[in-house]
């Protein structure tokens, strides 16, 4: 089966395929398809996983097809192995949970098929992820899975908010791929191919530098920090749940988000070199994780309440699997890895759980507010029993699978004090949230008599996933027994096997963390030993900050979105004045040029012309007088001029004493001209007169 | 007559056909123009497999016609040939003209001249990609530019006259530079020639001053045509104010003329030049991307939202021209060109289509109408998601081996810089499908609104095939192109 594990993301493609061209119009065909691919998927996986456990872990890869492109090779290929045996079973479990969920509660959308189709795009992409052999290809399904969430975050896309939380969803998550891609180029630059194995062997063989190698790792660990909401690219989770519940189980809670953590196992290899990058690693988990569980203290949005716990936890394992890098960096041996993917396999279930449960709870009383709930055991019995299990396998209650993994998480910290300190302080902070929820809403008298008298359980197809799902909460973890001495810890495991046997001195103490948790939460919300309100007043600069989720919307709007939209605009109008301005303005000076020449041109060159033009014409004028008609005159004019040419003639040599003489001659001869043109004129004006007289 | 010509004269003929059709018969001209685009284009289509299969081996021009003498006394000849790097262009143009012949039907004004013009415009375009001669490859340069001029001038917007000066003008201006180029290299070969295979092997001969004067009048030509930041204002207005079709061929063909050129002429005939100023000449694309992608952001009119989104895009292709010595790049680039003419052209048409009906782009007019038309949406967010490069789609192909050819081969905190256009186009592309298709329909604005129809259909789904088929499979592609490139890349390190 496992040489025709492509066919597991495959299934779901057509399934998207047949939807969107063939089935869209008959609903119950649509989704009755969608089920059945996932259903197969779910069957192979499970065949998958019992191939690989025969195979006692050995990987498998398979390669389809491989390009080489000057000189890098791009491939298409699968590799199994127990992590990604692991993945398969969480995605392919979740998934087909949410789907048979969503008849029922998608039930009557008028874009009921068209969810089908979005949820099985979602599940080829996501399974594709887990099956990609190389960083290219985990690269290329990264980004579908950030389309589909897309898609379907803003299901609803009618309403502003969901529209606005899904392309906020997009765009947070492409601010980390932003990393990602870079932390791509750097491997491609120094390993020249893409293949894990080969980057991770190179990488052994140290052909990265260790600034470099840091470097890479933050920045393949940025592609993380987007998809799994970790702190500061967490803000887009919360709002995420503005989504169709199934979405949000699906993968806000089990599957896409966990992509972020299964990438930093995968990559483990790229961290180990490094322990500073691993050291980053774990800190922004556990930043994460603090952050995150003190914000859901507070929330009154059960589905909020869940997406912190969502980033809290998944801050747990990002910190645990950092742990593990800085730990093996340093020589130690370190349970984080195991830890790590542990949780994300238990976290998926009882969250997926808890999201559905929620959203079968929303589905009878209409509102999200916790507030607005109370007393709906009475109603409810499976959504309650089954939300009060993932509960307590949150809280980490000894024996449901909560339990398992997070006694590895603090098994993992346990060479780093703070790390510990603080781990429990969110398992103190986990199990007080949980059962607030779970008090304020399954137990008391309801808050809202009216939404109360409404409400009822949900149908079998939303119930039935959620005992399956609760189920698998119990016993999720118990493959990780610590007695087991072949349980999880040396199936998915890095390195070489470590199997630490059981620590009953930090199973004491979790569990008595946990336990207070509850006990208090009981306290203040059950037994109202504590008044609820008195503490929030109490605390009420902090109850603000928490309420408001430490501003940080708000921040990234003020120091982020606003100055950026600023700047573009800036740079816009930077475009149409300098720019553009320039180019305008060389077309006006070129027509001011041209208007300058013009005037030159109609006025010096064309004035020259016209002027040589009026000089003859007044020169005419004049000079017309001349031809008087009168014979002495001519005769005068002749006898002057021989002189003149006589003169000229023959006094050349002695020209300094000539031309005084010449030129007397000259003008005395004009005068005597004029004298006579003026006589004549005077004549031929009285004749004129005299003439007209008549 | 050879392929390469009748490429170049079929629509030609057809210019002349529909300009003795009389005006009246609107339907006989609307047809002929098609089917006069349509032959050149199947042709296209067979000289792309045609060359895949029989000739893309070797670097060789292929289907070469000539030389024959022209203008014998300046030994300028009528030389046509094509390699890797035309064919998908020709592709490109028969494509996406016939497209925009198709989309034009609408058009009611003048309808002679303007499938005349179009047909004219086609014919330049095609000479250029086809021309081996210097020469004759500024003459169809040249020609283009009257036909666009009118096109915009009389069919464009409402600033239609100034848009159309300004790319007339501007185009025009930089093509002074280029002829000075020309008769720089005309006068310095010897014998004198404008075949351009003969100056690629003799000019980088020249002395470093001549290459960079050379290379610099070429560049100031073609960047002016990309358009490269900061030569690129025409372009907004160009593309806001001309009508839908012409934007498409703007966008899809006539801005590849410019890299195009780039590739073809200057940058294997300087490399000296080149090495010179390549890290300037990625500079300027970086700006390109960000500064594109900034303004893009700020944009109300949709149009104006795609034309700068192509700023930012040809801003990659400017990246990869830079990373001359990288395979990746070189054929990022190529895929650039080809992935941006498919999307920007698909995007302008859709633009066209509710522009059509709504009469507006005013983007904040918009919003939800996502409800009321689900297939133009779902084409527009297809595009959309095209062009912010997601993968399985024609632009992540060619943005991601940009980066990869770029980051070996350039200052890898600058390529590092680049990539930032990936979230910025991401947001702008996002910001334009949210407030123009999702949120609250207004119902009594456009509630009239109607879906995408056939026709309009039949322009834009062809290239959403392609977009997917270069996306998922870039293979056929890179082999077609790559012994050229091998080859351009040998002649650039020299």
């Amino acid at each position: 089966m496992t040489e025709h594990a492509y066919l597991i993301p495959l299934l779901p493609l057509f399934a998207f395929v047949m939807v969107v061209f063939f089935l869209r119009w008959k609903e119950p065909l649509a989704a009755g398809f969608s089920i059945a691919m996932i259903l197969c998927t779910w069957v192979m996986s499970i065949w998958v996983l019992i191939e690989t456990l025969a195979r006692h872990g050995e990987p498998y890869e398979f390669f389809f097809y491989i390009t080489s492109f000057a000189s890098l090779n791009f491939e298409i290929g699968i590799l199994v192995d127990p992590l990604t045996a692991m993945m398969l079973i969480v995605v392919t479990t979740v998934g087909s949970c949410v789907q048979i969920y969503s008849l029922g509660y998608m039930k009557g959308d008028p874009k009921f098929s068209r969810f089908f189709a979005y949820l099985s795009l979602f599940c080829f992409s996501m399974l594709g992820l887990v099956l990609a052999n190389n960083f290219f290809m985990i690269f290329i399904f990264w980004e579908l899975v950030g389309l589909t969430s897309y898609l379907l975050i803003g299901f609803w896309s009618e309403k502003k908010v969901a529209a606005d939380a899904g392309k906020k969803a997009f765009i947070t998550t492409r601010i980390g791929d932003l990393g990602f891609i870079v932390g791509l180029l750097l491997v491609a630059a120094y390993c020249g191919t893409f293949n894990y194995g080969e980057v991770f062997d190179k990488i052994g063989a140290g052909v990265m530098p260790l600034g470099v190698l840091t470097m890479a790792a933050i920045f393949l660990f940025c592609g993380a920090v987007g998809k799994s909401a970790q702190f500061p690219l967490h803000v887009w989770l919360p709002d995420a749940m503005e989504g169709p519940t199934p979405v949000s189980a699906l993968i806000h809670a089990a599957t896409m988000v966990a992509a972020g953590v299964y990438l930093v196992a995968r990559f483990m290899n790229v961290f180990i070199g490094s322990a500073d990058a691993s050291m980053v690693v774990a800190v922004i988990g556990i930043i994460t994780s603090v952050l995150a569980a003190s914000i859901a203290l507070v929330q009154n949005d059960i589905k909020r309440v869940l997406a912190y716990s969502t980033v809290s936890q998944l801050g747990y394992m990002i910190m645990a699997l950092g742990l593990y890098g800085y730990d093996t960096a340093q020589g130690h041996h370190s349970a984080g890895y195991v830890a790590g993917t542990l949780h994300l396999m238990t976290h998926a279930f009882f969250k997926g759980l808890l999201f559905l449960g929620a959203g079968s709870v929303i589905h009878a009383v209409h509102t999200n507010d916790i507030q607005e709930m109370g007393g709906l055991f009475r109603k409810m019995k499976a959504t309650s029993i089954t939300f009060m299990i993932a509960s307590l396998s949150i809280a980490g209650i000894f024996p449901l699978s909560g339990f398992w993994s997070k006694d590895e998480i603090v098994v993992a910290t346990s060479h780093h004090p703070i790390f510990m300190v603080l781990t429990l302080t969110v398992a103190f902070m986990t199990a007080f949230y949980m059962w607030r929820l779970c008090f304020l809403t399954f137990f008391g008298e309801p808050r809202d008599a009216e939404r109360y008298e409404h409400a009822h359980e949900s149908p079998k197809s939303m119930t039935g996933p959620l005992i399956v799902l609760g189920v698998l909460s119990v016993v999720a973890g118990w493959v990780a027994l610590p007695w087991l001495h072949h349980g999880f810890s040396s199936f998915v495991y890095h390195g070489e096997v470590h199997h630490a046997g059981p620590n009953y001195l930090l199973m004491l103490i979790s569990t008595v963390v946990a336990v207070s948790g509850i006990v208090l939460a009981w306290l203040v919300y059950h037994k109202k030993a504590i008044s609820a309100d008195a503490l929030a007043e109490k605390f009420r600069p902090i109850h603000t900050l928490l309420y408001n989720k430490y501003y940080f919307d708000e921040l990234y709007d003020l120091i982020l979105i606003r100055p950026i939209l600023a700047f573009g605009r800036f740079w816009w109008s930077f475009d149409a004045r300098v720019v553009d301005g320039m180019v305008n303005g060389t077309g006006r000076a070129t027509i001011l040029w041209s208007d300058l020449k013009e005037w030159f041109d109609v006025h010096i060159v064309d004035g020259a012309v016209n002027g040589c033009g009026w000089v003859v014409n007044q020169a005419a004028s004049k000079l017309k007088y001349l031809q008087t008609g009168a014979v002495q005159f001519y005769a005068l004019f002749m006898l002057l001029m021989i002189v003149a040419v006589a003169l000229f003639k023959f006094e050349m040599t002695r020209v300094a004493t000539t031309w005084p003489v010449l030129t007397a001659i000259f003008f005395s001869g004009v005068v005597l001209l004029g004298l006579l043109v003026r006589q004549t004129a005077n004549k031929k004006k009285t004749a004129d007169v005299l003439e007209s007289d008549k | 007559m050879g392929i390469l010509s009748s490429l170049i004269f079929i629509p030609l003929a057809g210019m002349v056909i529909v300009m003795l059709i009389p005006k009246e018969n609107k339907w006989a001209i609307r047809w002929t123009a098609t089917i006069f685009s349509g032959i050149p284009m199947i042709q296209s289509f067979w000289l792309t497999w045609d060359y895949f299969f029989n000739y893309s081996g070797s670097s060789a021009m292929a289907y070469v016609e000539g030389p024959f003498n022209w203008i014998p006394s300046l030994n300028i000849q009528y030389f046509l040939g094509v390699d890797g790097i035309s064919v998908p262009m020709l592709f490109l143009t028969g494509l996406l003209s016939c497209l925009s012949i198709v989309a034009s039907f609408g058009i009611d004004k003048r309808v002679k001249e303007y499938f005349a013009f179009f047909l004219l415009l086609e014919t330049g375009m095609m000479g250029v990609f086809v021309s081996l001669d210097f020469f004759l490859f500024y003459v169809f340069w040249e020609i283009m530019l009257v036909p666009m001029y009118f096109l915009i001038g009389v069919w464009g917007g409402p600033r239609k006259e100034y848009a159309a000066i300004k790319f007339f003008l501007y185009t025009l201006f930089g093509s002074i530079f280029m002829l000075v180029a020309i008769l720089v290299l005309y006068f310095t070969s010897e014998p004198h020639t404008l075949n351009m295979l003969t100056l690629i092997e003799t000019s980088p001969a020249l002395s470093h001053t001549l290459q960079m004067v050379c290379f610099i009048f070429l560049f100031i030509a073609f960047a002016i045509k990309v358009p490269v930041w900061p030569f690129h204002t025409w372009l907004p207005d160009a593309h806001t104010e001309a009508p839908t079709a012409v934007s498409v061929i703007l966008a899809g063909v006539l801005l590849k003329m410019g890299t195009y050129a780039m590739l073809r002429i200057s940058w294997p005939m300087f490399p000296d030049a080149l090495r010179t100023l390549s890290f300037w000449i990625a500079v300027l694309g970086v700006i390109a991307i960000i500064y594109g992608a900034l303004v893009s952001m700020a944009q109300k009119d949709l149009k104006k939202l795609v034309a700068y989104s192509s700023v930012s895009h040809m801003g990659y292709c400017m990246l990869a021209l830079a990373a001359f010595s990288s395979a990746q790049a070189i054929a990022g680039c190529m895929f650039q060109m080809i992935s941006h003419g498919l999307i920007t052209g698909a995007l302008f048409l859709l633009v066209g289509v509710l522009y059509d009906r709504a009469h507006t782009r005013e983007i904040a007019l918009f919003g939800g109408i996502g409800s009321k038309l689900p297939i133009y949406t779902g084409i527009m967010v297809f595009f959309s998601m095209a062009a912010l490069g997601l993968p399985g789609m024609s632009g992540f192909v060619s943005e991601f081996m940009i980066f990869v050819g770029a980051f070996g081969a350039l200052n890898k905190v600058l390529v590092g810089i680049s990539v930032l256009g990936v979230v910025l186009g991401a947001a702008y592309m996002l910001r334009m499908v949210q407030n123009v298709f999702l949120g609250p329909f207004n119902e009594e604005k456009w509630g009239g609104l109607t879906d995408i129809n056939l026709r309009e259909l039949v322009t834009v789904v062809p290239l959403m095939v392609l977009t997917l088929l270069i996306g998922m499979y870039p293979k056929p592609l890179t082999s077609l192109m790559s012994a050229t490139l091998e080859n351009l890349i040998t002649l650039m390190a020299r």
